[in-house]
């Protein structure tokens, strides 16, 4: 068997009459005022954005940028998921909010799909994948989850202070991803590689950017081309065969759904692990109830989703257009932020306290509407299963440097540095 | 009581049937389903308006029968 000519010739070449999309000037540096001038990527943001945001709340609503060409930053709930529901008027052209805006025409497949797409292609996109995770198909992930966090644990013996987010959280979801991919699994420290390169480096040149992407789909054809050559049961092959409207995939969306699930896979779980150890660490009456009340495990969980939501979107305005009091422009981006939409007090009441006994909890850490994260039942999985099998193991642990722990930039936000003392 | 799903709003989030299991499942592709015609039994009211309270996408409607 070999792999059909689809994967053969470089479909990635550009064609010369082939629209490019735009660039804008790169602009970075301190933040002037965030109601006018907001950046995702300058370190305050990282550092604490729910101090910026909740300002923001009572004195803007929606902010407004010259940067990356120009956009908008909805930070109450209800803007949030307006936009969220509203596929008429925001694209899912382009996700991820930089210098860099694809061609119109790219829409409504995207360069990733489903992320990438609007409807009507995006549901028949995303119908695909769904029966690949839901919370049945996950589960026969769970018992591997759960051996290989005990793994990760054995590795600590001995050791008084531990990185939690670099030897811990980071390798749960890279380890499962890899697996539902039929990747192998010492492939990992390439798999971070390219999420840094895909959700970090926005800022860097036109050139490094390009150069740095086009290692990641390098990888995913190598991956592809693999496959026939050696035959298993696992997503690859899946979208390699996957047919829609009666024909196969295009190769661009194989890929391009490859690095989707590979990419929102690991930063996103990552980072939410991180996050509710980060919380556990320096709250000591949580950490102790946890421990004593293993049962209250996936109250908590949803409770540090929404308190700590890692996970922020982008659109693209369609048209010109007022909308709920600002003058939108076509091709404006909006940074839709799911974690400024958890802290609003008027959709949930202690907004900027975590209860961790939470009973309604409705909150978007996933996203609202058609987009919803076709990875939650994973990703809920994971962080259960990597927070009980944690509690259980080490129930004493506290930030050994507070000042060492370290956030990642940009759209995933959770801690990439974290230090605790163990035992 | 009567349990219902409103299948234009539900996205498959899966809080309903991940907090109540005995009133809710789901089909092939993870959309909420309510189990047998969504009478709520006695003793499961309080199960029934958690899930409804938690459904991020409000489609979960709890109407009272007769």
């Amino acid at each position: 068997m070999t792999v059909d000519d689809r994967f053969t010739r470089d479909f990635r070449e550009t064609r010369e009459d082939e629209p490019l999309g735009t660039r804008n000037e790169i602009i970075t540096g301190p933040v002037s005022d965030w109601a006018t001038d907001f950046s995702h990527l300058e370190p305050e943001w990282s550092a604490d954005p729910y101090r910026i945001q909740d300002d923001l709340r009572t004195r803007c609503p929606i902010a407004r940028t010259g940067r990356f060409g120009g956009g908008w930053l909805p930070v109450r709930y209800s803007d949030v998921a307006a936009i969220a529901y509203d596929t008429k008027n925001f694209s899912s052209r382009s996700i991820i909010m930089g210098n860099f805006r694809p061609p119109v025409e790219i829409a409504p497949i995207g360069g990733s799909p489903p992320i990438s797409s609007d409807p009507p292609f995006h549901h028949d996109a995303r119908k695909l994948l769904l029966p690949a995770f839901t919370k049945s198909a996950i589960a026969r992930q769970e018992p591997a989850t759960r051996a290989f966090c005990h793994t990760l644990l054995d590795a600590f013996d001995g050791q008084d202070v531990v990185d939690a987010a670099r030897d811990y959280a980071q390798h749960i979801p890279m380890r499962v991803i890899a697996d539902m991919l039929g990747f192998p699994p010492e492939d990992g420290p390439q798999f971070r590689q390219f999420v840094e390169n895909t959700l970090e480096g926005i800022n860097l040149p036109p050139e490094e950017r390009i150069e740095r992407m086009t290692g990641l789909f390098d990888y995913l054809l190598a991956q592809v081309h693999d496959h026939p050559d050696n035959p298993r049961h696992d997503l690859t092959s899946y979208l390699i065969n996957a047919e829609l409207y009666g024909r196969k995939l295009e190769p661009g969306h194989v890929t391009g759904t490859m690095a989707l699930l590979l990419i929102a896979g690991i930063d996103t779980t990552w980072s939410a692990i991180g996050s509710s150890l980060w919380h556990l660490a320096r709250t000591p009456a949580d950490r102790e109830r946890l421990v004593a009340e293993p049962d209250l495990v996936p109250t908590a969980m949803e409770e540090f989703l929404r308190a700590y939501a890692p996970v922020t979107m982008a659109r693209l305005v369609k048209h010109d257009m007022h909308w709920r009091g600002v003058d939108m422009k076509a091709d404006d981006w909006i940074l839709l932020s799911f974690p400024a939409a958890n802290r609003d007090p008027a959709q949930f009441s202690r907004a900027d306290e975590v209860v961790i006994d939470r009973e309604v909890n409705r909150h978007a850490a996933f996203g609202l509407g058609v987009h919803r994260c076709v990875g939650s039942h994973l990703a809920r999985m994971e962080l259960r299963v990597a927070l009980a099998v944690w509690l259980q193991r080490i129930p004493d642990f506290s930030l050994a440097d507070p000042a060492a722990v370290t956030w990642s930039a940009g759209q995933i936000r959770g801690p990439r540095s974290l230090p605790l003392r163990i035992g | 009581m009567k349990l219902q799903i409103d299948s234009e709003r539900c996205q498959g989030h899966g809080r309903c049937y991940d907090l109540a299991p005995e009133l809710f499942g789901d089909d092939d592709e993870g959309y909420g389903t309510v189990l047998g015609d969504g009478t709520v039994l006695p003793g499961k009211e309080q199960d029934a308006r958690r899930a409804v309270a938690n459904c991020p996408e409000r489609a979960i409607a709890l109407v009272e029968e007769g």
